[in-house]
């Protein structure tokens, strides 16, 4: 295996990593940061439970190698809004979104990137933008109350 | 027993580097030192009460014998711990596992409301697994309130007393001349107060209130129980900082990933781990012992690779080259399976429950109706796949385990390792779902064993394939039922067969159908008004590990009961919806333990006088569907309709109307449910409502969907690729919950709403496609509905 030097920024912090470059981000983050908020749910880009920013963009962090990340900056759940407060987290907050929670930070990262290119989602945006997580709890017509919610308190 | 043994929390302080607190989630910040600040107040201050069926105790330094208690004088079983301390913190120990019902929250809303607490002060402590001290912790049935509601405002009507009574003496006047409100006790006459926390010196003294004191509240002096009330979570869970399985780090720790044995009752014939090794990062490789079949709770054996890190655990889990000898159940086949149910069900069986005389009252009905049905294993496919660190040295072992039921796991890993159970302890973590499966504790066991061979801390991580292919699945089902009616078309006889292998089959060998005690999850229990009525059990064997999942046997009693009660009214030119009143008949109240049954029903643990089976709340909740849902309203078109279907179930009483929109390409949507609920006295009622809404998304999956096939023995399906669940397009735009208002015995919120949806979405999809579909999932049995007209799919 050769191995990686490879610089990149999560949460504005600047990051090095040397090891795997196969490894995927997911376990950077996990076992190496400590950044618990990104979940394992499939490890192949089904449930979304994984779902970070690169350079802006929601990407499955279970699928995306290290060795593509030179240079690139990445936000985890973490570093959505420095005191947790994204118009997201509140509208998650004030519909009582989450039951188990678990795949809630990577719908909440997606859902922050629908917002972000679309400030008036429609019900098919919505599902166009979501349809790759899964909630087993089934939260979902919360997660759209909530993403809508947002959309208007963000006006 | 010493207190050190006998409450855990007053182990050593600070001596466990957990880099993240599991012990503590308060409810607004995570205090630093918790099991110090325990430790202070048992010892020198604070109040401590602990609320079981035999009534309050305060546990102090005063009163020692409370917390040595000898359990051989009677059963001390608190259930609710409350913790005041000179500040005026209120912490409640939470002994149930919190998976998304919200018993973190629940809970500490009724203590806190009976103490009159001030509910910025409270903050909820997750218990460690400690039975007898809590009871039974087991975190399914949909018992964290149904068992606990009295217990748990017992002991917050206690300290409301107890502080009443401390202040009174305090200001020497009548204790009816003082009042407990919101955090603080008021002397009414002259308006003085004092905090809770104040007067924790004198109320740690003075004599405990008789239990003929205590007052419950009435419903109108609640402030919190009955309403809305926000998570206590909900910023760990949107901020990333909630703990979960896999949060909780030890320094030194490994990761470990296993390959098990793909068919049950397989054992490991040869393993090369020469490219395993190499893969860096990897350590150690490991052989699990296969456990005596059936197995139970314990591990399935294989081959484990111990890393640095969970990448490498998982590369160099995937580099083994093993041959397996597969055993017994290699043949297991479920298309064959299927064939082997249907034929069990069109041969008798043994009487599950027996009324009149349904062969004959069959031969002599004016119509005779009947249709088969068949649901696959189901998997619980829980977000987060099951996960344990364990550190076990020097004889001892701790866990920290996302677990429904932490006594199991403690009981099962000190057998497994030969330990003494007091040796063992279970911290909690948060569970990223649990649906049953997290009640049985094997992935525990493996990380201790592992944990122990290794000599350092160990987190067995199972990945989503490990999750689907190995779990505890639900029963493969057939059902046969068969209806008589008379020439006014109603039902006189009611002939059910029902075939599906046990769950006391992964417990017990040669177990060859369902538990008598099965069919009362809803089929032997039904609540309809008939004459002559036969329920029977037929032969199933089992060929991998049967498990609870959210609702058991519910799941397919609710699909077959719930369509075919649709199918009668239907070959009957009935409205559905009518026809299911009907046969409710009059309202009455039914002891199951005299109506037939071969065994008396369990009635979910309850009594039949505190829960009969009561037709009336049956009928309510299907008429309050019938009126918000529209039912009576105009006519959907064609690729739109409506099912109807009730069940009880849990003690609960649910009934759904699902309006579905069938896509040309037979892509099911649901636009809309509308649900009624009666579940008694409900303290929750958002929680209660995000229930339903989940309890009909998992119908969804179940229905639509989910399937766990078998060939050659092994699980077909891998990943959420092949394991297909719910997802938002298909979604419900809008769940009306409807609650019955009702200060009643509580029954159960957590499963009673998925096998009432089961038969609504089933209803609704005949209703509007003209298809009756009695194979599940639907997948694509309904692609180009539109060409096709009143085709009876599985119809025999």
């Amino acid at each position: 295996m050769s191995s990686a030097s490879i610089s990149l920024t999560v949460n504005g912090a600047t990051r090095r990593f040397d090891g795997d470059p196969s490894m995927p981000l997911l376990w950077f983050l996990r076992d190496e940061l400590a950044l618990h908020g990104t979940k394992y749910g499939c490890g192949i880009s089904q449930c979304g439970a994984c779902t970070v920013h690169v350079n802006g963009a929601p990407v499955r962090a279970c699928q995306r190698r290290m060795q593509t990340l030179e240079g690139a900056s990445v936000t985890t759940i973490e570093g959505l809004h420095p005191d947790g407060a994204h118009p997201l987290q509140q509208a998650w907050r004030d519909i009582d979104v989450p039951q188990c929670g678990f795949c809630q930070s990577g719908q909440i990262m997606q859902a922050a990137t629908l917002l972000a290119r679309n400030p008036n989602p429609t019900d098919a945006d919505i599902d166009a933008a979501m349809n790759g997580h899964i909630c087993r709890c089934g939260t979902y017509p919360r997660i759209r109350a909530a993403i809508k919610a947002a959309a208007e308190q963000s006006k | 027993m010493s207190a050190r043994k006998n409450l855990p929390w007053l182990s050593t302080p600070g001596s466990t580097p957990v880099s993240t607190a599991v012990s503590s989630a308060p409810i607004d910040m995570a205090p630093p030192n918790e099991r110090r600040d325990f430790l202070k107040l048992a010892g020198m201050g604070g109040l401590l009460v602990a609320a079981s069926a035999l009534g309050v105790r305060r546990l102090d330094a005063t009163t020692r014998g409370g917390m040595e208690h000898d359990t051989n004088a009677e059963p001390w079983e608190p259930h609710a711990y409350v913790q005041l301390s000179d500040d005026g913190t209120v912490s409640i120990y939470c002994h149930r596992s919190e998976m998304g019902q919200g018993i973190r929250t629940t809970m500490p809303m009724i203590i806190a409301d009976e103490m009159e607490a001030d509910w910025t002060r409270c903050r909820v402590v997750q218990a460690l697994g400690d039975e007898p001290k809590y009871g039974s912790q087991n975190t399914d049935g949909s018992t964290s309130i149904r068992d606990f509601l009295p217990k748990y405002r017992a002991a917050g009507a206690t300290v409301r007393a107890l502080l009443e009574d401390a202040a009174a003496k305090e200001w020497s006047v009548p204790s009816a001349e003082v009042k407990a409100q919101n955090g603080t006790v008021v002397h009414t006459p002259t308006g003085r107060s004092k905090a809770f926390g104040a007067l924790v010196p004198t109320a740690r003294t003075i004599p405990m209130p008789a239990a003929n004191r205590l007052r419950i509240k009435s419903p109108a002096e609640r402030r919190w129980e009955g309403k809305r009330m926000p998570g206590i979570d909900l910023v760990p869970m949107t901020t990333g900082t909630a703990v979960y399985g896999a949060d909780v780090v030890l320094p030194g720790m490994k990761v470990a990933v296993i390959a098990r044995p793909p068919v049950w009752g397989g054992t490991v014939a040869t393993v090369d781990d020469t490219l395993a090794k190499q893969v860096p990062g990897v350590e150690r490789i490991v052989r699990i012992p296969a456990s005596p079949m059936p197995g139970g709770f314990l591990p399935l054996g294989g081959v484990a690779v111990i890393a640095k890190n969970t990448w490498a655990a998982m590369k160099g889990r995937d580099a083994l080259r093993i041959i397996w000898t597969h055993g017994a159940n290699a043949s297991y086949d479920s298309k064959a399976y299927k064939d082997t149910l249907r034929a069990s069900v069109r041969k008798p069986g043994q009487a599950g429950r027996t009324n009149g005389n349904v062969q004959q009252a069959l031969a002599g009905a004016a119509r005779r109706v009947s249709a088969e049905y068949y649901m696959p294993h189901l998997s619980h496919a829980q977000m987060e796949p099951v996960v344990a660190l364990a550190n076990v040295s020097n004889g001892k072992a701790e866990i920290w385990s996302p677990v429904q039921s932490p006594m199991d796991a403690r009981k099962t890993v000190a057998e497994y390792l030969k330990l003494d159970v007091a040796n063992v302890k279970v911290n909690v973590t948060l569970l990223g779902g649990g649906f049953g499966r997290k009640s049985k504790p094997d992935f525990v066991c493996e990380a201790a064993f592992l944990s122990r061979e290794a000599g350092a801390p160990v987190r067995v991580q199972w990945t989503r394939e490990d999750d689907l292919q190995h779990s505890y699945l639900h029963s493969a089902a057939a059902h046969r039922l068969e209806a008589g009616l008379d020439a006014n078309g109603k039902v006189v006889a009611w002939h059910h067969r029902s075939a599906y292998p046990a769950i006391s089959a992964t417990f017990a060998p040669k177990v060859t159908g369902a538990e008598p005690d099965e069919l009362t999850n809803g089929a032997s229990d039904i609540p309809f008004a008939i004459p002559n009525l036969q329920v029977e059990i037929c032969p199933a064997t089992a060929h991998t590990r049967i498990g609870w999942y959210r609702s058991v046997n519910a799941i397919h009693h609710g699909f077959a009961i719930g369509s075919f009660v649709d199918e009668l009214a239907r070959t009957s030119g009935r409205d559905s919806a009518s026809f299911l009143l009907e046969l409710l008949g009059p309202d009455r109240q039914v002891d199951l333990s005299t109506a037939g049954l071969v065994k008396p029903a369990s009635n979910y643990g309850a009594t039949w006088a505190d829960h009969p089976l009561d037709t009336a709340r049956a009928r309510r909740v299907v008429e309050t569907v019938i009126e918000k849902s529209g039912w009576r309203g105009p006519a959907l078109p064609r690729g739109r309709g409506r099912g109807i279907a009730m069940h009880r179930s849990f003690l609960s009483y649910v009934a759904m109307v699902v309006e579905v929109e069938v896509l040309p390409d037979g892509t099911v949507l649901v636009p809309k449910a509308t649900v009624a609920v009666d579940a008694g006295f409900i303290a929750n009622p958002d929680r209660a409502r995000s229930q339903m809404e989940g309890a009909l998304i998992m119908a969804m999956s179940n229905v639509l969907s989910s399937e766990v096939t078998f060939a050659n023995g092994r699980v077909v399906q891998s990943n959420y690729r092949d394991y297909g669940v719910a997802r938002m397009r298909a979604a419900p735009r809008l769940v009306d919950v409807h609650l019955v208002e009702s200060e009643g015995l509580p029954g159960g919120i957590g499963e009673p709403g998925v096998p009432p949806a089961c038969g609504a979405i089933a209803n609704a999809i005949f209703a509007a496609t003209g298809i009756r579909v009695r194979d599940l999932p639907v997948g694509r049995q309904l692609a180009g509905w539109q060409t096709r007209t009143n085709v009876g799919v599985g119809s025999p």
